[in-house]
């Protein structure tokens, strides 16, 4: 039997940047780019298939009423109510909610008498727990509604004991087991005792419920912390505490790689409020913990004022010296030069030889931060040997495994208490937070919170890689596609392999869609860490390819719909992980359709459109935008189309889709982090500059019924927002933008 | 140092004055609703109300209260903790996506509908540009504030 072990961050990164695209192995050919030329040339060996460790799942359970009902992790019944476990960590995706809502579905449970609560972390009874790849209800599916009918079938059976009737003659309805012929009724509450007795019932033996039979599933329901977030509970990481806690900030250096050679620790320990002030070394796993100097005070005023009077030398012969402008000058040079194939299919070559018209494009995308908007912090307190944390973090189990790692403790002694977190989009999948918070618990010998400041999240963040493609595509006689060409560079951080989320492969639009299709890739070193970054790929991708199809259109003289829909071609599936063409060409009609497509839109306004399938998710996209002289751009409105199988929570869904097309925007018009020397320049919002509420459009949102299995809604509608936007200002101007942000071309959200 | 808050006085003891309010009230009194997000007046998560007016707590020394109410989303409940009208809209229209700036959002929207209780558009929007969602809820928080300002119905 294959086991899961999620404590491997590789396997979560690998899941989460992979799944369901086509097989990531065709990656590999790479021509590295050293940028860093105070070093000579090094090729590292692999340093991918991290070591697989295991640890024993924690035995302790909820703390349970006697005769309380819990047939397994996610429901417990006792005469004081429904109580429903979410497993998985709450980022803003909604699947504290949604989750639950499968369970109840099958439990047959009214959603008012039902009670969410956060599971513990244990992987033998919930298997994988994080935040990821918008995979929780693709991987949950099944496994909650079985949960879920497995309890109402046990339910079930302590009635027809209760009653002494048989079992079938028993229905349920709204929390009750109801004995129809006779009337008899009881509720779950008064038979969960009695369903405690009963034996657990095979995983096989229990039916589940007709789709045409749902209850709860499809409708739309409030977040089941809604209530809480208005009544300000202490829901997220930062507002955890803990008694005799002290409040900690860490300061690293601000070129990644750099040690501390000295530090003012006198000074800052006699400043007020402060407690303690201490070097640690690091682990030699930026992963992890980096080296860097620890304060620890009375509050958390007190501690950042004294990070700001911390005078420390810094050792930086190791250290970043990344440079944006000049990976920009390389890009320049490299785009000219043909590079390593990853991707060869047809004869590029020979199509362009016999086209009528070519076109040519070299697009660049600047790197970002992903700014969840609660800055990392993590809780820990460290007594006798064992560890206990409160973490706000995507990845719960790798964070146990790499904070045992650092304290030097077994895993099974570490205790990670999940919380809400802050938004996510990628940053928590990595436990560097959690790893300090440990470390600083351990030697400053009190419970503490770690509290990052922005500056600090938006200086050690790991990055969405920036990235360059030199494009070329050539057209036939009939206007039709033959030749497409992507000569891509990417970075690489381990001088090994493209950086997460920075590698094509060929299952990457329009692979396997088009006869002649060549990528090449090349990359160039860099340290600043960098990793997956919401809809990993596909949140870059997407801009260049969504955008390059409109420009082979515009140069065949055609609509870009019509291509776009040839291109797609007849309904079929491209391969076990791919799209499935008829879907994508459904959404693509829906979406031109419900906005209006071919009307008449006069001077200065344009509409464009865009498909991108990641995450299991078939969704297309059009925006429709006017664009002022002075380059303001105006989004009236944006429509989508989106088939992700059947809806669990129709307002989380929408939410999700509405909250994808603000980011996109918010992402494509301003969104960038630049490097000199090894340091971040952009450290907190007044230079990253996030959307607000009078730039957000309109969004019209239709999901497409589709009797496909579920699929995730966290990450799919974010990639085609940018280039259905940008193909929208070509309409509107006859512009060509191909730099994202797009503010880099003067263009600006009105 | 006294300080007049959610309709109670409370006694902060010794404090450094310039402390911002916003980590008195996490740090101090366990009021935590009011968050922290970039310590700089930009994101809008750690807004309160000093009177009737929306201020960033981040960036507002704790000395300045004075003798002037301070609200949090804490004391926006009624005595029998009964949510108001903006809380309730905010749940109803299942605004919150991971949450963290909602807080700053309905203390926002507060200042505005006390000001001006029947805003048009341009005046929601102007008023709110002051808070970042990084979801990207914006569209339900105005459709919750003008729920909550009687311009639409309960109903979704």
């Amino acid at each position: 039997m294959t086991s899961l072990n999620y404590d491997d961050i590789g396997d979560i990164v690998e899941i989460v940047t992979s799944v369901r695209e086509e097989s990531h192995d065709v990656e590999r050919p790479l021509r590295i780019i050293k940028l860093d030329r105070r070093q000579f040339l090094k090729m590292t060996g692999a340093v991918g298939g991290g070591l697989m460790l295991s640890f024993g799942a924690s035995k302790s359970m909820a703390v349970t009423k006697p005769g309380a009902f819990q047939p397994n992790g996610y429901v417990k019944i006792d005469d004081s109510g429904i109580v429903l476990y979410a497993k998985n960590p709450e980022i803003g995706q909604g699947v504290k909610t949604s989750l639950p809502m499968i369970v109840a579905e099958e439990l047959d449970a009214a959603w008012e008498d039902v009670t969410v609560e956060q599971s513990r972390i244990d992987q033998a009874a919930y298997g994988m727990q994080f935040a990821g790849g918008s995979t929780a209800i693709p991987m949950n599916w099944e496994a909650l509604r079985r949960a879920g009918a497995t309890a109402r079938l046990m339910l079930i059976e302590a009635a027809a004991k209760r009653w002494n009737v048989g079992s079938d003659s028993l229905t349920t309805e709204r929390s009750h087991v109801v004995h129809t012929s006779s009337g008899r009724k009881a509720s779950y509450l008064e038979l969960a005792t009695e369903a405690a007795t009963i034996p657990v019932p095979s995983a096989d033996s229990v039916k589940l419920k007709d789709a045409k039979d749902f209850q709860i599933l499809g409708k739309r329901v409030t977040g089941v912390d809604n209530e809480a977030l208005m009544r300000g509970q202490p829901l997220f990481g930062i507002d955890q505490t803990v008694p005799g806690m002290k409040y900690a900030v860490y300061q690293k250096c601000p070129a990644i790689g750099g040690k501390v050679k000295s530090a003012n620790l006198d000074e800052i320990k006699a400043m007020p409020g402060i407690n303690d002030a201490f070097v640690l070394e690091g682990n030699n796993n930026a992963a992890e913990l980096l080296p860097g100097v620890a304060i620890v005070a009375d509050n958390t005023w007190a501690a950042f004022q004294a990070k700001r009077a911390l005078k420390i030398e810094w050792e930086e012969t190791q250290a970043s010296t990344d440079s944006w402008s000049h990976a920009i000058e390389e890009a320049e040079r490299l785009r000219h030069e043909s590079g390593p194939r990853v991707v060869d299919t047809g004869n590029v070559d020979t199509a362009f030889e016999n086209s009528v018209k070519q076109a040519s494009g070299f697009y660049r995308y600047a790197f970002a931060s992903h700014a969840q908007l609660e800055p990392q912090n993590c809780t820990a307190s460290f007594t006798d040997g064992k560890l206990e944390l409160w973490a706000p973090t995507q990845t719960p189990g790798s964070a146990i495994m790499s904070a045992a790692n650092v304290v030097g403790i077994q895993p099974t002694s570490v205790t990670l208490h999940q919380t809400r977190c802050g938004g996510g989009f990628g940053r928590r999948l990595y436990n560097d937070f959690t790893c300090e918070a440990a470390a600083i618990a351990k030697q400053a010998g009190v419970p503490v919170k770690l509290q990052w400041t922005r500056e600090d999240d938006m200086a050690y963040d790991l990055y969405r890689a920036g990235g360059f493609h030199q494009m070329h595509g050539s057209v036939d006689e009939a206007g039709k596609i033959t030749g497409w060409r992507d000569r891509f560079i990417t970075f690489t951080n381990d001088g090994n392999r493209p950086v997460s989320g920075g590698g094509i492969s060929r299952g990457v639009f329009p692979g396997g869609l088009l006869e002649n299709v060549r990528v090449e890739q090349s990359a160039l070193e860099w340290k600043n860490r960098c990793a997956a970054w919401r809809a990993p790929g596909s949140n870059v991708f997407a801009f260049v390819v969504g955008s390059f199809l409109h420009e082979l259109a515009h140069t065949a003289g055609r609509d870009h719909l019509d291509v776009l829909l040839e291109v797609l071609g007849e309904p079929r599936q491209l391969g076990p992980r791919g799209m499935h063409t008829g879907r994508a060409a459904e959404v693509v009609r829906v979406a031109a359709k419900e906005a209006g497509w071919g009307r008449d839109l006069g001077e200065g306004r344009g509409m464009g459109v865009a498909f991108y399938y990641s995450h299991a998710g078939h969704i297309a996209e059009v925006a429709e935008v006017s664009v002022s002289e002075d380059k303001k751009v105006k989004v009236h409105k944006v429509t989508v189309a989106a088939d992700v199988g059947p809806i669990v929570n129709m307002s989380g869904a929408e939410n999700q889709v509405q909250g994808s097309v603000v980011d996109g925007l918010s992402t494509m018009f301003n969104l960038a982090v630049s490097f000199e020397n090894g340091r971040v320049q952009q450290r907190n919002f007044d230079k990253y500059s996030m959307l607000r509420m009078p730039s957000a459009p309109e969004i019209d949102v239709h999901f497409v019924k589709s009797d496909y299995p579920p699929t995730g809604l966290g990450e799919p509608a974010f990639p085609p927002l940018a280039p259905a936007v940008y193909n929208a200002i070509f309409e509107a101007t006859g512009h060509r933008a191909r730099t994202m942000p797009i503010s880099e071309e003067g263009f600006s959200l009105a | 140092m006294n300080i007049k808050i959610n309709g109670e006085t409370r006694d902060l003891g010794e404090l450094d004055p310039e402390t911002p309010l916003l980590w008195v009230l996490r740090d101090e009194l366990n009021l935590v609703g009011a968050k922290y997000g970039c310590g700089i007046s930009q994101c809008g998560a750690c807004t309160i109300l000093v009177d009737n007016v929306a201020v960033k707590s981040c960036s507002y020394p704790v000395a300045s209260v004075g003798e002037a109410s301070v609200t949090t989303i804490e004391g926006l409940a009624d005595a029998n903790g009964e949510l108001s009208a903006l809380q309730k809209a905010w749940v109803d229209l299942d605004v919150a996506q991971c949450g963290y700036c909602q807080s700053g959002q309905v203390m926002a929207a507060e200042a505005l509908l006390r000001s001006n209780p029947n805003p048009s558009d341009d005046e929601i929007d102007r008023a709110m540009a002051s808070n970042i969602c990084r979801c990207g809820t914006y569209i339900r928080i105005r459709n919750a504030v003008k729920t909550a300002a009687g311009q639409l119905a309960t109903e979704e």
